[in-house]
């Protein structure tokens, strides 16, 4: 299984309705092709870094998914054709975040090492730092 | 010890000894990513935020102190941020 981040920015003019049947859409499409929707999360108004045609603040919306992947090629193709959507993304996470989990279990397996016998990312800084 | 090319004490040489007067933010040893961080998200505006320039561009590793792998992923994360409007290309 692999779990995505959709992100978009609609227009700040765009009714709570037809946000909201938007992501209503997308969740139906995605448990449609079999995944499932982990978490929904309204960001709200923002300010945007540089402004997207005119627009200088938008509403961001974040969509955390769970699929094989075949759910996406529908649900950026319904973003692309929705008018309100400004810009939007897809982020594959999972392998980064097994990564990091393993990461972070490592660390605390092997956790009074520390000091100076090995560092642990063998990384430059550890003996210059201080001064 | 061993390892300390630079001559000890001398506090204007500047901790990297490259010029006299050195820069500010040669904090070289600032591992803000390091400390905990193993998952570098392009939606934490903050901690990018720490890693680009005034003008918006990525600071290189040489200035920030950052692992090979972690300025990939920073890189990696800027880039996805500046693209949803997080971050800003460029600033004047």
């Amino acid at each position: 299984m692999r779990t995505y981040e959709v992100m978009f920015i609609s227009t700040p003019s765009v009714g709570e309705d037809d946000l909201a049947k938007l992501t209503s859409n997308l969740e139906t499409v995605i448990q449609e092709r079999g995944g499932t929707v982990t978490k929904t999360e309204n960001m709200g108004r923002r300010k945007l870094a540089y402004k997207i045609d005119k627009y200088d603040e938008g509403i961001y919306t974040l969509i955390y998914l769970e699929g094989s992947g075949r759910e996406i090629a529908e649900v950026e193709r319904r973003l692309r054709v929705t008018d309100f959507v400004i810009r939007h993304i897809t982020v594959r996470t999972d392998e980064d975040l097994k990564r990091a989990a393993k990461m972070k279990a490592k660390r605390k397996t092997v956790p009074a090492s520390a000091p100076a016998a090995d560092g642990v990312d063998a990384d430059d800084s550890d003996n210059d730092d201080m001064d | 010890m061993a390892r300390n090319f630079d001559s000890e004490g001398s506090e204007r040489g500047g901790k990297f000894g490259r010029g006299p007067r050195g820069g500010s933010r040669r904090r070289r040893v600032s591992r803000l990513s390091a400390e905990k961080i193993d998952y570098i998200d392009y939606k934490d505006v903050k901690l990018l935020q720490s890693y680009i320039a005034e003008n918006g561009k990525i600071l290189p590793r040489r200035l920030t102190g950052v692992s090979a792998w972690q300025q990939r992923k920073l890189t990696e994360a800027i880039k996805r941020a500046r693209n949803i409007a997080l971050l800003p290309y460029t600033r004047y």
